[in-house]
């Protein structure tokens, strides 16, 4: 099996989340590239939660809907999902909790009584789990060896009482087919939201500012537990509000601060972040979306907040907005996020979603084009300062407090060059060309960060245009008709110029995207390109290989 | 003395209680500056109305920050770098109306900062409405029949929000003004001080004040009971005497100090990531 998919599944709080890393980090001790797709509802205990690992000697970044083995630790578990199965599919199941009735003739299934074994053993609840992964190294193929391995190195409590009941587990199930071992280097395992706080930091970053939002939130608890190795500084305050003032305060200070939310979160953050525009404030936001409006499904993934991120604040103002399609673009794009943000003094947003942010990846960082953190634009100290000083750049020479004989004015009105309130018409026209004038200047520093991407048969006079999560999945579905793929990264400024170079040639334009209005053509509308076909999704759910294939196969015609 | 002026024209009210607080500031921070504290330390914030124009008028570093929004800023600048004396600036719409719960939250934690609260008790920038401590049945532009609700007691609030130093002034009565800001601005921890300042356009309360107003004398303000019982004197609404003074005094530790966090450079983060890769294969 060189491509195949894992479905661990139960009631929320049985720690599925866990087990399902656990199995991807067996299978990549192996040599296994891995992919990891949560679905979980919104709630602490019960539900139906449930975790893909894809497994595939590629690099991938999506699930596929087939699944090969079917880890079921509750009924519905096996109701919700035998029709996924392929046709020689496993069924691994606790044999306590689950009837398999209704498996087709040719799968095969095995067991293991885990009620019983966790009873004997006076093990927690929570053990099910390794009992589980033991049932399915067993029934895999996998060496009890590489089980063991992986336990030492991801249990550092409880560990022989979970190698124990994973042994039973082990010993209970009967190998049905056979997982080889590739060879391959192994690669670190992690999420989306991992890879943006790494890129953050590397990128400069020393503070980092969120009130808990799925699906950013994991960057809040990650850099959390960085804060002390890494040097930072991460605080939680009372809302998105003070959050958004609080990065105003370090930004003013001259300390680079990242915020991170969602779009509800986002909402309060608006008037700050239009104040980081007027003042000249550099913040990084991190925008998680997650479907609307309001609370909508917040455990699940969209596109819905590409004209709120361009849109969000009152007045008119540059931002930068990134929108990194899989780990190692969120590592690169989050450090050249921040970069942007410091060189101009503008707000940047790097947007992702709850599949981007929490799906779980073999992160190859050295595949990521190589950044270094920008040096200030820094007051020369030559003449006396003046914090909104205009240039031909509408760039102001940067200078923080405490600076001795100089007065730092930072000022949400509209100010003269030292800061200072003014109403005037003449200063106001010129202070507004300053701050928009900047613009031209980072649209022209673009072409050098690749801001529109192709991949697939770039010959091909159909192209597919994504945005964001669908990178992955476009590439795996548009391989199988041989389509070209289009993929701007970068949507503010937006790269007219280079989605027009990458459109050459190209007569039919399908876009994919996660959401009910086709936000980026809408955007794209406005400097002249359409999309033919328009491919949406918007139940929250993520787009699986197949079915995106079916559609393009649809849309191509 | 330290010139702390500016090129702004004042654009207040003839007699508005603002310039007794401009005065009062500009004297502190000099007498701060005179006694060897370095001006370029000082960063005061403030949020929008008519008392936010003071970042104006006093040449300081400063941020001129939005409404209600004072202290999560002020807060900000704080932890970034705890060397400054930060000094926020806010109305009564913005400290207790707009923005009530950074003020709870900046007392909560006790961050190391000075708040000076222009309480007219009126909105006046946006020309006379009530505000959350007008007195019960105030008559302004958007109640022309009178308030419905009680006006809330800040001290009150923020000494059951853990302010460490609680103090009143007014805007009539300069000498005890400065005493109380200096006070302030030298405590170790949150620090706030409502000031009665009078609108002469749209409240006019200096003869109320006047009248009832008086300084506190051997009070204890290291005694909680005692703050608290001198602090509910009077309630902002019916008529009582008006005590000004230092209510409340408490040494504790300030928020700032708990973060320790300076940064990395370039090759120590990419070593340290390296490491974490390492790991997570």
């Amino acid at each position: 099996m060189n491509d195949f998919s894992v479905l661990i599944g139960g009631k929320a709080g049985f720690g599925i989340d866990r087990a399902g890393l656990i199995i991807a980090n067996i299978l990549n001790q192996i040599g296994y590239r891995l992919y990891i797709y949560r679905d979980y509802p919104s709630i602490i205990r019960g539900g139906h939660t449930f975790s893909i690992i894809r497994a595939s000697k590629e690099k991938i970044a999506c699930h596929k809907k087939k699944i090969n083995i079917l880890l079921a630790l509750n009924q519905d578990t096996f109701n919700f999902h035998k029709d996924k199965l392929t046709a020689d599919a496993v069924v691994v199941y606790d044999s306590d909790a689950v009837k398999i009735d209704g498996l087709s003739g040719s799968n095969n299934s095995t067991a293991a009584p885990i009620a019983k074994i966790l009873k004997d053993d006076n093990a927690i609840e929570i053990m099910r789990n390794s009992c589980m992964v033991g049932a399915f190294c067993k029934a895999a193929g996998i060496s009890w060896d590489i089980l063991d391995k992986e336990f030492r190195r991801d249990f550092s409590k409880d560990l022989d009482m979970n190698l124990k009941i994973a042994r039973r587990g082990y010993d209970s199930a009967s190998e049905l087919c056979k997982i080889e071992p590739i060879g391959q280097e192994k690669l670190p395992i992690l999420s989306g939201n991992e890879a943006t706080s790494l890129g953050l930091v590397k990128g400069g970053l020393k503070t980092y500012i969120a009130y808990p939002m799925t699906p950013t939130s994991p960057i809040l608890h990650h850099l959390a537990g960085l804060a002390e190795d890494f040097s930072l500084k991460v605080i939680h305050p009372e809302s998105e509000i003070s959050v958004m003032l609080m990065a105003a305060g370090f930004s003013y200070c001259g300390e680079k601060v990242a915020v991170g939310t969602s779009g509800g979160g986002f909402c309060l953050m608006t008037e700050g972040l239009s104040f980081s525009a007027m003042a000249e404030l550099p913040v990084v936001v991190v925008l998680g979306q997650r479907p609307g409006p309001s609370t909508g499904l917040p455990t699940y993934s969209c596109q819905t907040e590409l004209h709120f991120a361009l849109n969000a604040g009152q007045g008119e103002f540059p931002r930068f907005i990134v929108a990194p399609g899989d780990p190692e673009e969120a590592y690169y794009l989050s450090q050249v996020a921040l970069n942007i943000a410091w060189k101009y003094q503008i707000p940047s947003i790097i947007l992702t979603d709850k599949n981007m942010g929490e799906g779980i990846y073999s992160f190859d960082k050295d595949s990521a084009p190589r950044v270094r953190e920008e040096k200030l634009p820094l007051w020369d100290k030559r003449s006396s300062y003046k914090r909104y000083l205009r240039t031909e750049s509408g760039v102001s020479p940067l200078a923080f407090v405490p600076e001795k004989d100089s007065v730092i004015k930072a000022n949400s009105y509209e100010h003269d060059e030292s800061g200072i309130t003014t109403e005037d018409p003449e200063e106001s026209k010129k202070m507004q060309e300053k701050r928009l004038g900047k613009e031209k200047f980072i649209a022209e520093e673009l072409a050098g960060y690749e801001p529109v991407k192709i991949y697939g048969n770039k010959k091909s006079s159909t192209a597919v245009l994504c945005w964001g999560s669908n990178k992955g999945v476009c590439i795996e579905a548009a391989k199988g008709l041989n389509l070209k793929v289009i993929q701007p990264v970068i949507l503010s400024p937006f790269p007219a110029a280079q989605l027009k170079a990458a459109m050459k040639g190209v007569k039919r334009l399908i876009a994919v995207e996660s959401n009910a209005t086709a936000q980026l053509v809408r955007l794209i509308n406005s400097y002249g390109i359409d999309a033919q076909e328009k491919i949406l999704k918007y139940d929250g759910r993520p787009f699986s290989v197949e079915e995106l294939e079916a559609k393009l196969r649809e849309a191509a015609k | 003395m330290i010139n702390l002026n500016t090129t702004a024209t004042n654009t207040w009210c003839p007699g508005c209680g603002n310039f007794a607080i401009l005065n009062a500031l500009k004297s502190v921070l000099g007498s701060l500056s005179d006694e060897g504290f370095p001006i370029e330390n000082v960063v005061i914030v403030s949020g929008i109305g008519c008392h936010a124009k003071i970042v104006d008028y006093i040449n300081v570093n400063s941020v001129y920050s939005i409404h209600g929004r004072v202290f999560p800023t002020a807060t900000g600048i704080k932890i970034a770098k705890p060397e400054l004396k930060v000094i926020g600036h806010a109305g009564d719409g913005d400290a207790y109306g707009e923005g009530i719960e950074h003020l709870v939250f900046a007392a909560k934690r006790n961050v190391n900062m000075t708040a000076i609260i222009h309480n007219n008790r009126v909105y006046g920038l946006t020309t006379g409405q009530y505000t959350p401590t007008s007195p019960l049945g105030y008559k302004g532009r958007s109640t022309p029949f009178g308030t419905k609700e009680m006006p809330i007691n800040p001290l009150e609030l923020m000494l059951a929000s853990g302010a460490t130093f609680l103090a009143r002034g007014t805007s009539h009565g300069l000498e005890l003004l400065k005493k109380i800001i200096k006070e302030a601005v030298l405590h170790k921890g949150f620090a706030l001080v409502d000031i009665l300042q009078v609108c002469v356009t749209y409240y006019n309360m200096y003869e109320y004040y006047d009248k009832r107003a008086y300084e506190l004398k051997d009070h204890n303000a290291g005694d909680f009971n005692a703050a608290e019982q001198k602090i509910r004197e009077w309630d902002y609404n019916k008529d009582a005497p008006i005590a000004l003074g230092v209510f409340y005094k408490k040494d504790a530790p300030t928020f700032e100090e708990s973060f320790h966090g300076r940064g990395l450079n370039e090759d120590e983060r990419e070593k340290k990531i390296d490491t974490l890769m390492a790991e997570a294969k």
